[in-house]
């Protein structure tokens, strides 16, 4: 069976910064990826490469069998990529239900449809009880998990989590690993690109260290973080050597 | 929380019969003709306030050139009465699509610009329509164009003895504009737009092709801007491009939905009730002579309320519906 996602041979260059060169990742349906590395490492480009927010200097993006290298994010939407945001980006003036409701509008066009399903991603995601309050009421861990409904409400085939998990409390990070399993176990595709390392090397089957733009290591998680590489470039050079 | 969302929205459009059904009565408690002009106009205003509350307040493309899609719908109307005989109410269509076509056109180039330079880009095209206005010989020029009046007629729409005819089509407009606001604050459409406001990134990201949902906001905007343009071009049976096309058309757009709330359905109807009498007020009694008294009266009641009520008058409905759902 093909990849739900590849990318192949993706170059993005910033003027004279290389963010990100030669990137060949794939990612097969139902699977939990992570995407890490240290800051800097081309995560967030490579990212909005897949969301379609711009298009790659080089190389090329396939989506369930199709090059979508060219599309822009609206109609990746369309074909099944959700994504959420690093930074936030709710509609502040909008009610939680109608931000759901945005992302429910893809694939329902009847707004009684969209509304229903749009209940159902809140009751999926925790949020039900707070489905009239306004976006800027919100706590921060409550905009992140926003985001992800937002994002599944547009029934995606693969959803792509920017940093969900950064910045929250213990007991709300669980509550998020929580969900991303659930997510999956809905048949849906995840790829994640984290920080928090021991939160998200537990959740994901496969995970892949980009560094300096360049995938450094892949593997399952255990292997990866043993890997000398890994903990060079994570660490730098003196941990490494007892590696 | 459905129910209650489908109640809401029954509850406004029965405010809106109740209010229209008022509005239609008035006439028989006012004779009076210098009043009767002033519930015109602040028809009329609301209309327009509503419309130009879809572009600018709902999809948050702030536009202070509309004054240019009035203009093209008095202009359309009266250019195809005088030298062809095409009857005001086709022209009137005319002058919507026309304007509506143009609105996207404009829309092409100007919706890639963001914030103030987009607001700016409606000024200065909205300036240059005035002047090729000004310049065009056919349409009469600076001079503008009479419309030759002969009597009572709904064919021709145009009505010597009484102001009453245009006061209901003023009320009518008023009312279409409301519905269509109604209608699509709860389609496709109305989330698009305002997820657009908000952020477009994230719209983008949601399949909302934001391109797309700006032109379809300002072509609503601009066709119905346009017909209440034409309406005024009959009611005063003369125009030209000043007193059709003016930098002032666009203020007084803008300033009923920004002082009665911004975005909301009933922020321009609102506003339009208070600020149109008054500015009509303000002129008879205490402008004239002293030229620019009311001008200073007007500005300070709009800073005042801008300070005060950043929300517009409208927040204080919902303020206190808020405080009543918590209890």
């Amino acid at each position: 069976m093909t990849a739900l996602l590849e990318t192949r041979g993706v170059w993005q260059r910033f003027g004279g910064l290389v963010a990100n060169s030669d990137v060949s990742i794939s990612v097969g349906r139902g699977e939990i990826v992570g995407l890490i590395g240290p800051n800097g490492a081309g995560k967030s480009t490579l990212f909005n490469l897949i969301a379609g927010v711009l298009p790659p200097t080089q190389g090329s993006i396939w989506f369930d069998g199709e090059d979508v290298t060219r599309l822009p994010a609206a109609e990746r939407c369309q074909r099944g990529v959700g994504r959420t945001f690093q930074v936030v980006k709710s509609f502040e003036t909008m009610t939680v239900i109608d931000n759901v409701i945005v992302g429910a509008l893809v694939r329902n066009t009847v707004m009684r449809e969209a509304r229903r399903k749009a209940h159902e991603v809140l009751e999926f995601t925790g949020l039900a009880a707070r489905a009239d309050v306004l976006a800027s009421d919100l706590v921060p861990a409550e905009k992140r998990r926003l985001e992800v409904a937002r994002a599944l409400a547009t029934e995606p085939k693969l959803l792509l989590l920017d940093e969900v998990l950064t910045g929250l409390t213990p007991t709300e990070a669980q509550t998020g690993v929580a969900l991303v399993r659930k997510v999956r176990d809905a048949g849906i595709t995840v790829l994640m690109v984290e920080h928090v390392m021991e939160i998200v090397m537990p959740l994901v089957d496969r995970a892949i260290v980009l560094d300096l733009g360049k995938v450094l290591v892949e593997g399952k998680p255990a292997d990866v973080v043993r890997d000398p590489k890994v903990i060079k470039a994570y660490l730098g050079d003196r941990h490494a050597v007892g590696a | 929380m459905d129910k209650r969302f489908a109640a809401r929205r029954r509850r406004d459009l029965l405010i809106a019969a109740v209010l229209a059904g008022l509005a239609a009565l008035a006439p028989l408690f006012v004779q009076d003709v210098y009043v009767q002009n002033i519930l015109i106009l602040t028809l009329m205003y609301a209309a327009l306030s509503q419309s130009w509350n879809i572009l600018s307040g709902y999809c948050g493309q702030i536009s202070l050139g509309h004054a240019l899609y009035f203009g093209i719908g008095a202009y359309a109307t009266e250019l195809l009465y005088t030298k062809f005989g095409v009857l005001p109410w086709f022209g009137m269509l005319a002058g919507g699509v026309i304007a509506a076509v143009i609105a996207m056109g404009l829309g092409y180039p100007f919706f890639r610009l963001r914030g103030h330079y987009f607001v700016i880009a409606t000024i200065v095209i909205a300036e240059i329509g005035l002047l090729l206005f000004q310049n065009w010989e056919w349409a009469g020029a600076a001079m503008g164009i009479t419309i030759p009046v002969r009597g009572d007629s709904w064919l021709k729409f145009q009505f010597l003895r009484s102001k009453l005819p245009y006061f209901y089509f003023a009320l009518a407009l008023c009312c279409v504009a409301w519905f269509v606001t109604w209608w699509l604050e709860d389609s496709k459409w109305g989330f698009w737009w305002r997820a657009v406001k908000d952020n477009p990134e994230a719209a983008e990201s949601l399949g909302v092709v934001v391109f797309n949902s700006k032109m379809g906001a300002a072509a609503v905007s601009a066709f119905l801007v346009a017909i209440g343009g034409a309406f005024y071009a009959q009611f005063l049976a003369y125009i030209d491009p000043e007193s059709v096309m003016g930098f002032q058309f666009s203020l007084l757009m803008a300033l009923p939905a920004v002082l009665g709330g911004i975005g909301t359905l009933w922020g321009p109807v609102l506003g339009a009730a208070i600020l149109i009498p008054m500015t009509e007020l303000t002129r008879s009694y205490i402008g004239g002579s002293g030229r620019g008294v009311d001008l200073i009266v007007y500005g300070a009641l709009i800073v005042a309320i801008s300070l005060a009520l950043p929300q517009g008058l409208v927040s204080l409905f919902s303020r206190s519906k808020a405080k009543g759902a918590t209890r």
